[in-house]
């Protein structure tokens, strides 16, 4: 019968012992480390939740990378487009320019030579004149010697003369 | 151990006995004389005492004296126990303050005021003597101090380790403990009380938990000598009272509701359930303390009695089958010590639970 009798002594001891261990490791122990548990928790928590948000950004930015790339080159070739027209343009305006000046030159070439051989022609007339003038003389002075022969002469130049 | 490992040494430990129970059957009687008593050895290892008697030296007991501590009808009395030179008969008379003082069956008697020395009636209950309010830091008082000093120990280091390293990393004897704080709070209070209820309870109930542990554990070490903490009644029904003023204060309108009034039968069955339901709010905590101490208690009587074989027999060679019985049972009990600490410490979550749970 004793075993089952609680004794008023160990009552009272355990009731002070538990309360005093309840207070003690409530403030000492249980705290810390129930805090330290579930701050690490949170810590891994907000760990994992960073991760993920920084897997979706690099995403994100992975996209924006791939927009941008593809509109760089984009612009690259319509760039080089640009550039290969206005290229084009370039050699097409400067092949019509030096066409142009080219004919211009021709032409004023032709009219020089044009000018050129008048002026020639008109050189060698004058020539042919005086050379004429200087024959005839000559002639003239043998010829005239003999009245039949000058006059012989003169008929065969004029005649020669309107030949020219 | 498995159970076929098991099986082997049982069979073996029973055939060297049975070989040696001829030899044994002729030895002669107990040397001093003395009839060993099975029943007062056990019943003097899982009751509380005065002393606290880890073992013999030379036949001679060595003890540690405690102090007594008495509220008697002339005020408060203390001395230490050793004034009582190990006597449990009551014939050591201890004097203090004009009243006389006789320890009988681990009982502090105090001698009427006439009387010389102590009487017995009958029934073999002292007749001339009356019971003081005994407070003494008695064998097991001491030993649950103990405990508190290692449970201190223990989880103050554990805390120092968080305040420490500054990424709270559990390193060292946090690592140990870390785990079980855990897992009370995940397998006990949380499924129990409740997502963010549970926090009020949480140093409650790890105190608990660990202090049952803690003397289940001590209980069951040899040289402690009967640390019978957790296997007495009047703990038990300590830490029970506790969850019932705890389940008490904490019960809302909802549970006194299901106590008194039934919710959701008819009148009759209301009227008819109240009583029921007024005797369950005592039968908890009273369950609570009967199955901590019933089974801790019947764990150390297995044990012992099994140890007692040896003496009975009067014959050494029982030792190996007692030996491998009560190592067996040792084992169970290693197991019981969690066992009964985590039901507790459950049972008392889901009461708190009960009581604080809303409507639904």
């Amino acid at each position: 019968m004793d075993l089952i009798t609680p004794g008023l002594g160990l009552v009272f001891w355990t009731v002070i012992t538990f309360l005093f261990l309840l207070i003690v490791l409530k403030k000492f122990a249980w705290k810390p480390i129930l805090g330290a548990v579930s701050d690490r928790e949170d810590g891994i928590k907000t760990a994992l939740a960073s991760a993920e948000n920084a897997r979706k950004e690099m995403e994100n930015l992975h996209a924006d990378n791939e927009r941008i790339l593809k509109e760089a080159r984009a612009e690259r070739e319509a760039l080089l487009k640009d550039a290969r027209d206005i290229k084009n343009k370039l050699i097409d305006d400067a092949k019509g320019e030096a066409q142009a000046q080219a004919d211009k030159i021709i032409v004023q070439a032709q009219a020089a030579i044009e000018s050129e051989k008048k002026a020639a022609m008109a050189e060698l007339k004058k020539h042919v004149a005086d050379l004429s003038i200087d024959i005839a003389e000559k002639v003239v002075r043998a010829e005239l010697s003999n009245k039949d022969k000058q006059i012989q002469l003169v008929e065969s130049m004029l005649g020669e003369a309107k030949l020219n | 151990m498995t159970l076929s490992t098991f099986r082997n040494v049982f069979f073996s430990a029973l055939f060297i006995a049975i070989s040696f129970v001829g030899y044994a059957s002729e030895n002669p009687e107990n040397e001093n004389g003395k009839e060993f008593n099975a029943k007062e050895m056990i019943m003097h290892h899982v009751k509380d005492a005065h002393e606290y008697h880890p073992f013999d030296w030379n036949g001679k007991p060595v003890t540690i004296a405690l102090p007594i501590i008495l509220w008697t009808d002339q005020g408060l009395v203390t001395f230490m126990s050793s004034e009582f030179h190990h006597d449990d008969s009551g014939t050591q008379i201890v004097e203090r303050d004009g009243a006389r003082f006789v320890k009988y069956h681990e009982k502090i008697y105090q001698l009427d005021a006439s009387s010389q020395e102590i009487v017995f009636d009958e029934a073999h209950y002292p007749a001339n003597a009356s019971l003081p309010l005994d407070f003494s830091i008695t064998r097991n008082v001491f030993m649950m101090w103990v405990s508190v000093i290692v449970l201190l120990l223990i989880f103050l280091t554990s805390a120092k380790v968080y305040k420490k390293s500054n990424n709270k990393v559990p390193t060292g004897i946090a690592g140990f403990t870390e785990p079980l704080i855990v897992f009370v709070r995940d397998e006990i209070a949380k499924p129990m009380i409740g997502d963010y209820k549970y926090k009020k309870y949480m140093p409650y109930l790890l105190t608990i938990f660990f202090f049952i542990w803690i003397n289940n554990i001590f209980g069951l070490i040899p040289f402690l000598n009967g640390a019978n903490v957790s296997g007495n009644i009047a703990f038990t029904l300590t830490l029970a009272a506790f969850t019932f003023i705890i389940t008490t204060i904490s019960g809302n309108k909802n549970y006194w509701k299901h106590i008194f009034w039934m919710p959701g039968v008819p009148v009759p069955m209301k009227i008819f359930l109240m009583p029921i339901e007024i005797v369950g709010m005592f039968v908890k905590p009273i369950s609570l303390t009967i199955r901590l101490f019933a089974n801790i208690t019947a764990g150390h009587i297995i044990i012992l009695s099994l140890m007692a074989l040896i003496f009975i027999f009067e014959s050494i060679a029982v030792a190996p089958v007692s030996v491998a019985f009560s190592l067996f049972i040792l084992l169970i009990e290693i197991v019981v010590t969690a066992i009964q600490a985590y039901i507790f410490t459950v049972l008392s979550a889901l009461y708190i639970g009960m009581a604080t749970e809303e409507e639904h």
